[in-house]
């Protein structure tokens, strides 16, 4: 079969990589151990459940362990008083790609966020973090605690990974170094997503080319999916009688298995309603697990959303509407539409790493046209994590949960709250960020 | 120049396949969504019980603001409707000055006129389009006043607008009456064009252009500034020897390159200098202070918070970014507490979108700047509003809700520092010219529209045209 076989015409003539590589530092600080800390006189926002005017959280070994008005503060607890202080779960921003690409213009050095070829479901966002990104930084002194980092590009663009926001090396930040598979399926009417697929379509002869091009590659894709299911069925025949033939290991096959199994949730890329049923009806006829990353048009389509319970992370709130004649606000309105419609849904910042901070904002303005307050919290709490299959340790304050928690001076979501406290993983979290370095450096200069 | 909607359209079509897409959304818009002009109501207006944010003289509670003429005629408590005035109750809303964004390219048709070092001769005036549907989004976000400056391609780039969003206007009643005229410099990267020779779009040569450094980027104002204090000499002793009544002058020849830098000199043009590096900032400073002119504005200024004492002596303004950073080398060092420090340093600091999306949502930027080094209420408003007023020489008219200023209004739903805000009436001039509910009740309507003009010949899919295949035009944009 075809590995990485080019399938869109390489368009894009990249001149000579500029022998940039700056010493980027390591702006961010490590965290603290994993203590026991109470942090007490907090108003608690759950997430799940009512909020609690003044209470205390505990939490210990990374976990949180109680929490209530009247939760005990265990003896030998570090205790942190917040009155006047509010206590939030942190947040989650599914739609990113952290860590990857950290100066886009003028540092190809520091980008590492496609491979190349079109077919990559073995190359792993994972190895690529650097979790000494100053993106990371500033991004979870917002409040954001764990996000998804996926790669691009291609048509098989690779495999995502969850991972907390803190720590020194990979393994310590990672949650799951594989929690999704990755398709950029191409748009149809072109040969390919972005600017390269737009270029093929301008060199091909008529839309009959482009369409016949387009045909290929999603052939192409559905080969390598039955192989891989084909591949993962011989695996395990083996395993149970070596008489049978030993099957040939391919790693690349092996990576896509947990997704033909539908065990590992695949991320469709898309935003038109026509890319966004085409993913669905493609990812059904082969028995994956869909998630719409994108759904710029979701809210036209929310009945076929709904029926297909196929849930969508948004990352247009904050877009430009796509079309001249779109109502002013159409982008801002959409999840407030999907949550109307029964639709699952979370916000994105749709940032690959610099902007992620943003996220809230974006959850604040779908609040200010149409999603209650309530639901635009949860949308970058709650509802990536069980959209992810993660709601069993992150998304609200709860017993038995992951320690991801913020402690602001007010509303999560507005631009002018403060943290006051982080913790990721039960560790405290220092505030000090590239950002706060050169404010401090420079601030008082005369 | 003014154009249709149809030939805008065509020009930014990006592919043959979206011809389809674009000629049902120019056949709407002809009527469309947006397209409809409802300014109305130039007569005397009363918002009542409004929270008031003059920004310049405090915050008032159950504050009525009253408008005659296109102005605010007076703000207090109790005012009296006077007769046939139209009575807009503001109740549990928010009034601030209309939103001032310093730096934009909405409207233009063109941005850069790349080709030359020094542009000084072109105009955004003449590539202004009234019809840009973003100028309406923009309003809906509670902007009145935009400055629409030419591209950062080249050290002397081309003049620029100062514009009042008066949407479904023609475009000579959205210039700014009186606001002084302006110029873009542009220093760094986007000049040397370093970042666009990485991709290259086959069939296009490589263009190189001088200067492709920061020392030539010097060399290039120092050359221009040059020649326009010769050019000034040589008027200046024209007109003396006029003066005199010396006969049979032949008047020096009218240089369209060297008048505006003349106004620069004479301090009648404002310079806005787009720059990141605060090296390059201060270059800028030191050669206008060596040929005795000022910087009215940095444009981006991300590096000038490791400046900021220089700056204030100056005298320039800055506006920048509130948070965006690290797209590219020079955007590394940019921090969010940019604009703080520089207030604190006695800068007048503004926020800009240079961004038709970012224009949209800068009261949530300003927001961020009571997070990002603690500014007041008042001093986030003021880097939206008053200073942005300031920075384009027009803060007698507008930028604060005080008596005698121009009617440029936003009402908001919430604070408007407040991410969970929309607007719900924009007034320019005393006229609304966004109205939320408006919008609402329109949009059915809109949509049948939309529909009957989907059934048109015109409109349909190249298959169901016996093949007939749309044909762009083959101008280049």
């Amino acid at each position: 079969m075809t590995r990485r076989h080019a399938a869109v015409a390489a368009a894009l003539i990249i001149g000579v990589a500029l022998p940039v590589h700056a010493q980027l530092g390591s702006f961010n600080p490590p965290p603290g151990p994993q203590k026991t800390f109470a942090i007490t006189n907090a108003h608690i926002v759950p997430v799940v459940g009512p909020e609690i005017a003044s209470g205390t959280v505990v939490i210990s070994g990374g976990k949180i362990q109680a929490v209530g008005a009247s939760a005990a503060v265990p003896a030998g607890a570090e205790v942190i008083d917040a009155k006047g202080l509010f206590i939030y779960p942190g947040m989650m921003d599914a739609g990113t790609s952290m860590g990857l690409s950290e100066i886009e213009q003028g540092a190809n050095a520091t980008v590492d966020i496609s491979e190349i070829g079109s077919f990559n479901p073995n190359a792993m966002a994972y190895y690529g973090i650097n979790p000494h990104s100053a993106h990371i930084g500033v991004a979870r002194v917002v409040g954001i605690t764990h996000v998804i980092s996926r790669p691009t590009g291609g048509i098989l663009s690779g495999r995502a990974a969850l991972i907390n926001m803190a720590g020194s090396t990979a393994p310590q930040m990672a949650v799951n170094r594989a929690i999704a598979t990755v398709i950029e399926l191409p748009r149809s009417g072109f040969g390919g997503r972005g600017f390269g697929g737009f270029l093929a379509a301008q060199n091909a002869a008529n839309t009959q080319d482009v369409n016949r091009t387009r045909q290929r590659q999603l052939d192409s894709l559905r080969t390598m999916l039955h192989d891989a299911e084909a591949y993962g069925r011989a695996v395990d025949a083996y395993a149970k009688d070596k008489t049978l033939p030993r099957p040939k290991q391919d790693v690349v096959l092996a990576s896509l298995v947990p997704a033909v199994r539908g065990q590992m949730p695949v991320i469709f890329v898309a935003d038109r309603a026509s890319d966004i049923r085409e993913a669905v009806g493609f990812a059904e006829e082969n028995k994956l697990h869909p998630v719409i990353v994108g759904g710029r048009d979701a809210w036209q389509i929310t009945a076929f959303l709904k029926d297909h319970d196929v849930p969508v992370i948004v990352t247009s709130v904050l877009q430009l509407p796509s079309r001249e004649d779109d109502p002013y606000d159409v982008n801002y309105s959409t999840p407030g539409k999907l949550a109307a419609a029964g639709v699952r849904f979370a916000v994105t910042s749709g940032n690959g790493g610099s902007e992620v901070r943003t996220l809230p904002y974006n959850a604040g303005m779908a609040a200010a046209f149409g999603l209650s307050k309530e639901d635009a919290l949860k949308s970058v709490t709650l509802y990536p994590a069980q959209i992810f299959g993660v709601a069993d340790k992150f998304g609200s304050i709860e017993p038995g949960k992951v320690a991801n928690l913020v402690v602001t001076d007010g509303d999560l979501l507005e631009a002018k709250t403060n943290t006051k406290y982080l913790f990721i993983d039960g560790r405290m979290v220092p505030l000090d960020t590239k950002h706060t370095d050169l404010n401090d450096k420079f601030k008082d200069r005369p | 120049m003014r154009r249709l909607p149809m030939t805008r359209l065509l020009e930014v079509s990006m592919t043959k396949t979206l011809l389809f897409a674009a000629s049902l959304a120019t056949a709407a818009s002809v009527l469309g969504a947006q397209a409809t002009p409802i300014a109305a109501g130039a007569g005397t207006t009363l918002i009542k019980n409004a929270t008031v944010l003059t920004v310049t003289k405090g915050t008032l509670k159950n504050a009525d603001v009253l408008i005659q003429n296109g102005k605010i005629a007076q703000v207090g408590q109790n005012i009296a409707a006077p007769a046939g005035a139209r009575v807009i109750d503001a109740t549990g809303k928010f009034l601030s000055p209309g939103i001032i964004d310093p730096h934009t390219h909405m409207m233009s048709d063109a941005t850069n006129e790349g080709s030359l070092s020094v542009t000084s001769m072109v105009r955004i005036q003449d590539v202004l389009n009234p019809t840009n549907v973003d100028i309406y989004r923009a309003l809906a976000g509670g902007v009145t006043t935009i400055n629409v400056l030419h591209g950062s391609a080249n050290t002397i780039g081309g003049q620029n607008a100062t514009v009042k969003l008066k949407w479904g206007e023609p475009v000579e009643a959205m210039m700014f009456p009186g606001a002084p005229p302006g110029i873009k410099f542009a220093l760094g990267e986007n000049v040397t064009r370093k970042n666009q020779n990485q991709i290259v779009i086959p069939g296009q040569p490589i263009a190189r252009r001088y200067p492709v450094s920061r020392m030539g980027q010097e060399e290039v104002i120092r050359d221009a500034f040059t020649r326009a204090r010769d050019y000034k000499a040589s008027l200046d002793d024209y007109k003396a020897r006029v003066a005199k009544g010396e006969k049979n002058l032949v008047a020096p020849r009218r240089d369209l390159e060297l008048e505006p830098l003349v106004e620069v000199l004479e301090g009648k043009r404002l310079v806005h200098a787009h720059s990141y590096r605060s090296d390059e900032m201060l270059m800028l400073l030191n050669v206008a202070d060596e040929f005795g002119f000022k910087i009215a504005t940095l444009q981006h200024g991300l590096e000038g918070y490791k400046i900021a004492s220089e700056i204030a002596k100056h005298g320039a303004g800055l506006s920048s970014f509130a948070d965006e950073w690290s797209y590219k080398i020079e955007a590394y060092d940019a921090i969010p507490y940019n604009v703080a420090i520089l207030m604190r340093h006695g800068v007048v600091a503004t926020i800009n979108s240079d961004s038709d999306e970012r224009i949209r949502r800068l009261n949530i930027d300003a927001a961020k700047l009571m997070r990002y080094g603690g500014l007041t209420e008042d001093e986030a408003l003021a880097t939206i509003t008053i200073n942005g007023a300031k920075q384009l020489g027009v803060a007698d008219k507008v930028g604060s809700i005080e008596v005698g200023k121009d009617a440029d209004l936003s009402l908001w739903s919430n604070h408007p520092l407040s991410v969970y805000a929309a607007v719900d009436k924009v007034i320019i001039d005393g006229k609304v010219y966004f109205d939320r509910q408006q919008d609402l009740a329109q949009r059915e309507q809109k949509a049948k529209e939309r529909a009957e003009l989907e059934k048109a010949d015109a409109n349909q899919a190249p298959g169901n045209r016996r093949g007939v295949q749309p044909v762009l035009p083959q101008e280049e944009r």
